[in-house]
């Protein structure tokens, strides 16, 4: 995994040939992630509520025998509304030796990204933290926002893993 | 180096933690005063492989001290050496030394090298004046010195043995005096006779059957049979002894090996086709009368009927020949055992069971849907999904089968354990062990050891008595701990029973009245049960071994994390018995499916003590915070699941139903909308993907495919505890 962030900040410095990227659309915009970190793509459907866990954890599925946690990124990033059609999809990624499902809008293209085509992000507001943003990507009149999703998924605001949980329980103590 | 050897590593450390377990097995095992060939013999390879692989791997520290067991081992089972009581607990610890070696390797603690020059010096002192050289013994492939010097079946050293010695001369050695001077140093070895030769024309070209009479093996002859012989046309075999190794060859057969080494026994023909030579050698080896005119047959029958001209005598003189067939025979039969098991990682098992349990869901639904289909289903469809039922059944049940391992992986530790203690403890204690073979899961194998261990241990400080006070009182001075596995319908009872003093009644009471406890009127089950409390120990004194009133709550503890149970018996004078009770395995649970709003939750039935129905004056509140409910006369608090579980609605709780839930001593009463059923869940971790939810312990797949939680009842239970103390607190 290490090894696989490397990389991903090598392609973000442009020292790399092209790679695949995933994208998918929430609301009205387009992000794309490196197809690596994709395990497959499936239907929604309706997850276990989980107690205690944030809105945007719609809760746990079963991945052919193992336990799923289901994020709807909508909700995340309060972009369009969260919901739930026949179409709907999960991106079941695989990232950290961890399986977590992405709820999106669609999933749109796979594409060939060059590092020179991923340009810096411009310094936004708070409102999106730019650290899970390698660079803007744009191909054919859209624009994609390339996320880091290993880190977004890890981050502590996503409180998909119990080293968050560790660090509340320090705070608590 | 291409290959790295490291990641062979670990198949190395399991290979020698098993054939040290092996040896200290045939160790615990050995009659001192007249050990058995066979288990010398095991003892002896065991150490052998070790010393072999560990010399290729590196781990010179290993080979070292094995190869210093080994000269002693070897002097032993040539009977070069008398084995004596402390040669044994020497070799067995040499074992642990090994043991501790290997774990150093693997990174786990370090080996004092004092202990090992200690250990090695100890061995070499039993091992000295050996009178044939171990050195050279030891350098020698492990299979040689078996064959060429294994004492006869009978034990004693110093009887003669007989070796058959067959050859068919080249025409140049014949005629140059060679065989002359060949019998002559036989003869100086032992007696010698000569039991076929050639007729006087052919000058000793032909064949030639020996048979020697002596107390070593002709080897040092082998050399010049050899060269005499007609390309590798000779052999050498033990006759009328009983090879009890039966891996070896025989003796001489370190050269023939180079040349034959597809045929040991009949490296002249190996030119020939093999049918032909078995059935010479059937009728031979049982030795009768018409085996000569039947060989002759087979012979006439074989395609190089020539060559067999030398060889056609050999059923007349069948004897020596016939007797010495059968051991590479019974080696042969010997080695495929140990290639019937394969190692297998324990993840890859595990994602079998995975996919068992997606097929089995798979399975239910297509059942479903053509139980939808009702009428419009073809017969055939019907068919195929019985049986493909049934496949799925028989499947799960092999699958999960592999996960078991028969309890003697346990047990067989103990007579050590017992073996070292009772030493340490002047006592003699027999140790009996049944129903080995029980199979139960492996994660429940590595976790019962420790309990157990502690179990036994207390057996035998404070349950057996010493010799001179079980004479005292009319006993055998033999103590005996018994140690028992059964099937008990899905539960795997583990039974340790001593015959020892019985647990003192009166000093529990006098203890537990000391500590403050109300004890009139215990019946003797709730007395014992005091013995499991922390701190608790009637031991008159803390020896290394016991006494500090810790292992029986850690060892209580341990089962109770398993999901089992344990419950001691004792009679004064007769003796004790602790029974345990646990699970079949940690992978499934029998379980309470229960409403609570839209979900469905997973309560443990182990934990479930009953559910009734409620009115609404039953639940009374308690400053405000906590709320109470009378059952049988106790007030338990009660959990709101549904305030626990943060759901959105919190519903009209006095229409529920109550389950109560007992965990850690501690119950509690929680409400539900219904009960759904009981099941058997397949117990999958939360955390492997996401992270731990608090009252939450696991998660379970129901048959629709759908994932439902486990309720973690020792958390509810003890949120409630602490809840209800803080309301007290608010109301002081």
């Amino acid at each position: 995994m290490a090894l696989s962030k490397e990389e991903t900040r090598r392609t973000g410095d442009g020292e790399e040939a092209a790679r695949e990227y995933l994208t998918f659309t929430v609301g009205s915009e387009e992000y794309a992630i490196d197809i690596l970190k994709v395990q497959e793509i499936r239907a929604y459907e309706p997850p276990t509520r989980v107690a205690h866990a944030p809105p945007f954890i719609k809760g746990v599925i079963n991945l052919r025998g193992s336990i799923v946690p289901v994020v709807d990124l909508r909700l995340k990033f309060a972009l369009g509304e969260a919901c739930y059609t026949p179409f709907t999809v999960v991106i079941i990624l695989a990232i950290a030796g961890r399986i977590v499902g992405v709820v999106v809008d669609s999933v749109a293209d796979v594409i060939f990204l060059s590092p020179e085509q991923i340009r810096p992000a411009p310094d936004f507001s708070a409102s999106f933290d730019t650290r899970y943003i390698i660079g803007l990507a744009a191909e054919e009149g859209r624009m994609m926002i390339v996320t880091d999703i290993e880190r977004l998924m890890t981050s502590p605001e996503m409180a998909l893993v119990d080293a968050v949980l560790a660090a509340t329980e320090e705070a608590e103590a | 180096m291409p290959i790295n050897i490291s990641q062979f590593a670990q198949v190395f450390f399991d290979e020698a933690a098993e054939h040290l377990a092996a040896m200290e097995a045939s160790l615990l095992g050995l009659d001192v005063a007249a050990p058995g060939d066979e288990q010398l013999n095991a003892i002896f390879r065991a150490v052998h492989s070790i010393k072999g692989s560990a010399g290729s791997f590196g781990f010179t520290d290993m080979a070292e001290t094995a190869h210093i067991l080994e000269n002693l081992l070897d002097q032993l089972r040539k009977h070069e050496l008398g084995l004596q009581p402390e040669m044994v607990s020497a070799l067995l610890e040499a074992g642990d030394l090994l043991r501790s070696m290997i774990a150093a390797h693997q990174g786990r603690g370090s080996v004092d090298a004092r202990t090992v020059q200690a250990i090695g010096e100890r061995l070499r002192q039993y091992a000295q004046a050996p009178s044939t050289g171990a050195g050279a013994a030891a350098g020698r492939s492990p299979a040689s010195p078996v064959a060429a010097e294994a004492a006869p079946a009978a034990g004693t050293p110093t009887a003669a043995r007989a070796f058959g010695i067959e050859f068919v001369p080249t025409e140049a050695a014949a005629h140059g005096g060679r065989i002359e001077h060949l019998l002559d140093s036989l003869s100086r070895l032992g007696r010698l006779e000569v039991l076929n030769c050639p007729d006087a024309e052919d000058r000793g070209v032909g064949f030639w059957q020996l048979r020697l009479t002596a107390l070593a093996a002709p080897d040092a002859v082998a050399a010049e049979v050899d060269a005499i012989a007609e390309r590798g046309a000779w052999r050498m075999t033990e006759a009328a002894v009983v090879d009890s190794v039966g891996d070896a060859p025989p003796a001489g057969a370190d050269e023939a090996a180079g040349e034959a080494a597809a045929n040991r026994e009949y490296g002249f023909f190996t030119t020939v086709d093999p049918p032909p030579v078995v059935s010479a050698a059937a009728p031979a080896a049982a030795g009768a009368p018409l085996a000569a005119a039947e060989a002759d047959d087979s012979l006439a029958a074989g395609e190089e009927g020539e060559d067999y001209g030398f060889f056609a005598p050999l059923p007349a003189i069948a004897p020596p020949a016939a007797t010495a067939a059968p051991p590479p025979m019974s080696g042969a039969a010997q080695r495929p055992v140990a290639e019937t098991s394969i190692r297998v990682s324990v993840g890859k098992v595990d994602q079998l069971i995975n996919l068992l349990g997606e097929l089995v869901i798979t399975q239910s639904m297509l059942l479903q849907t053509a139980a939808r289909m009702a009428e419009a289903a073809p017969e055939e469809l019907l068919g195929s999904l019985n049986l493909l039922e049934r496949n799925t059944r028989d499947l799960q049940d092999a699958v999960m089968s592999i996960r078991m391992l028969p309890i003697s992986f346990v047990f067989a530790r103990f007579p050590r354990l017992v073996h070292d203690l009772s030493a340490k403890l002047g006592k003699t204690v027999e140790l009996k062990i049944s129903g080995e073979s029980t199979e139960l899961d492996k994660g429940l194998i590595e976790r019962i050891i420790d309990p157990l261990t502690h179990l036994i241990r207390n057996s035998l400080d404070h349950g057996i008595e010493t010799p001179e006070a079980r004479r005292a009182v009319g006993k055998s001075p033999v103590g005996t701990i018994a140690l028992k596995a059964s099937h008990q319908g899905g539960h795997i009872v583990i039974e340790v029973s001593d015959d020892g003093a019985g647990l003192p009644r009166d000093k529990i009471l006098a203890q537990a009245r000391q500590r403050g406890l109300a004890v009139d009127g215990m019946s003797d089950r709730e007395v014992f049960r005091l013995v499991f409390e922390p701190g608790f120990s009637t031991a008159e004194q803390v020896t290394d071994l016991s006494g500090r009133g810790v292992g029986m709550d850690v060892a209580r503890r341990n089962i109770k994390e398993l999901g089992g149970a344990i419950e001691m018996d004792s009679l004064s004078g007769i003796g004790t018995r602790i029974t345990i009770r646990l699970p079949l395995t940690l992978a499934i649970l029998d379980g309470m499916s229960v409403a609570v709003g839209d979900d469905i939750y997973i309560l443990p039935l182990s934990s479930v003590v009953e559910s009734l129905p409620t009115q609404p004056g039953d639940v009374r509140s308690v400053a405000k915070e906590g709320r109470v409910i009378a059952v049988h006369g106790e007030f338990l608090p009660v959990v709101e699941l549904r305030e626990l579980l943060a759901q959105a609605t919190p519903g009209d709780w006095r229409q529920n139903i109550m389950v109560v839930v007992a965990a850690d001593g501690r119950k509690a009463a929680l409400p539900v909308d219904a009960l759904l059923g009981q099941q058997q869940v397949v117990i999958k971790s939360l955390e492997a993907n996401y992270r731990r939810v608090p009252g939450i312990s696991a998660a379970t797949i129901m048959g629709d495919g759908r994932v439902a939680l486990i309720l973690d009842v020792a958390a509810i239970t003890g949120m409630a505890q602490s809840k209800a103390e803080g309301a007290a607190d608010q109301q002081q």
